[in-house]
């Protein structure tokens, strides 16, 4: 089991006093909630932050960690010979819990689901996970294989860390940030209490040419000044497979051409749409004859797409 | 070995869930939870009828206050306004990315 120093986790000297600890927890929790912070490790410096307070805030758990001693953060220690039984009558096999583990299991820190001998129903824990899927797996369903380690008793009440892997079968019509719920899935519920359920946030790969709103798809459509001027049937790719595309005479950089429900499908019934922007892209290098041509243009067109510089100029003049 | 396989479920308005399964979901009791949507924090789909029913989307809701309840200490008056001001940034999020996703990527 690996030490961690929950006196330094919060930042307090190892005799401060109960308001000092509360003050630090509070401090730090409004900083790191991961409901309300947007630090990418919040999470995991909460889980941490909230571990150390949950026992230093009782002084029958502080007690109990003091006699653990002192040693360096991360280093694999062991409790001292009948720690166990001196701070309650639970039974720890060291080796395979973490010091929170520990500390949730002690008497006085309430009965934890999944005990065997639980007099009273409780539920199991709720659990959450994130899957990282495709976006052509987001739009057409999948299935992830997911892996916890999950705290247990077992039947002789010790308390384990234990695997669990499933599949879970995801519905198509995910996006960034959707959630979804297995139920049953989480921790195991006490006293004839249900089991907990676990919970899957959907986190998209970044794709290569999509960026993705809710259900709808934007992509760049790089062309040519003569197929944005002139018109143009292009090739662009779907989710689908390649589609034709119709670019109207006149298209302007920055215009949002629609592709109908080639985005990503909606649960239950319906897609979003595909956006392609087009881009207007000049060649860096030209050959001989397409310089004479654009020179040709330029002498024989009256095209000026700064004309209103000069109108706003006049303007500005009058007003003032 | 054949692993287990398990359907997941959208937590979207298609599932209607009870006061009692939103309380289950969140550790709050019922009281906390009516109290919540007194303040407009939790909205039910039929306010007018006895028998409340909540979309799932709420469950993330309610799984929030019960997370801001238990580690922040928040009161009911608290928590109501702190849900509100998570909403409103995550409605402004979604509409960030929305528009940042209309950026062009590479710059021609």
């Amino acid at each position: 089991m690996k030490y961690k120093d929950y006196y330094q986790v919060l930042g307090v000297e190892r005799d401060a006093d109960a308001d000092a600890i509360k003050k630090a927890y509070r401090k730090l929790a409004h900083k790191y909630h991961p409901d309300v912070s947007k630090d990418p490790s919040g999470e995991e410096k909460f889980k941490e932050i909230a571990d150390a307070y949950q026992t230093l805030k009782d002084p029958d758990k502080r007690a109990a960690y003091d006699q653990l001693g002192r040693h360096q953060p991360g280093q694999d220690f062991q409790p001292p010979p009948d720690w166990g039984k001196q701070f309650g009558d639970t039974q720890f096999s060291f080796y395979d819990v973490d010091l929170a583990d520990l500390f949730a299991g002690l008497a006085g820190g309430g009965q934890r689901a999944g005990r065997p001998g639980a007099t009273f129903k409780m539920p199991g824990q709720d659990y959450e996970v994130t899957a990282h899927i495709s976006l052509e797996d987001a739009s057409r369903g999948t299935t992830v294989d997911l892996n916890l380690t999950v705290p247990e008793y077992d039947e002789h009440g010790r308390l384990h860390r234990v695997p669990r892997s499933f599949k879970a079968r995801i519905p198509k019509g995910a996006t960034d940030g959707q959630r979804l719920r297995l139920r049953g899935k989480g921790g195991k519920g006490a006293g004839g209490g249900p089991d907990g359920d676990l919970y899957l946030n959907i986190a998209l790969h970044p794709h290569a040419l999509y960026r993705v709103s809710g259900h709808d798809l934007y992509l760049d459509l790089p062309l040519t000044p003569w197929e944005a001027a002139l018109g143009a049937v292009v090739e662009v790719p779907t989710l689908g497979g390649p589609v034709h595309l119709k670019v109207p005479p006149g298209t302007h950089a920055g215009q949002k051409l629609r592709l109908a429900r080639r985005g990503l499908a909606k649960p239950g019934e319906g897609d979003g749409d595909l956006y392609a922007i087009a881009q207007i892209v000049v060649p860096t290098v030209l050959s001989e004859r397409e310089r004479a041509l654009f020179k040709e243009l330029a002498d024989g067109s009256s095209f000026n797409p700064r004309g209103h510089f000069e109108q706003e100029m006049k303007n500005g003049t009058r007003a003032n | 070995m054949e692993r287990e396989q398990t359907d997941a479920v959208w937590l979207d308005d298609r599932m209607a869930l009870s006061l009692a399964e939103l309380a289950r979901c969140s550790c709050l009791s019922e009281d906390e939870l009516r109290e919540l949507a007194a303040y407009g924090a939790l909205v039910p789909n039929n306010p007018q009828e006895a028998e409340w029913t909540f979309s799932g989307e709420m469950v993330l809701t309610v799984q929030a206050a019960g997370r801001l309840r238990d580690d922040l200490e928040l009161d009911p008056q608290a928590l109501a306004l702190t849900l509100t001001l998570i909403h409103r940034i995550r409605d402004l999020e979604a509409q960030l990315r929305g528009l940042r996703a209309q950026l062009p990527r590479r710059q021609p």
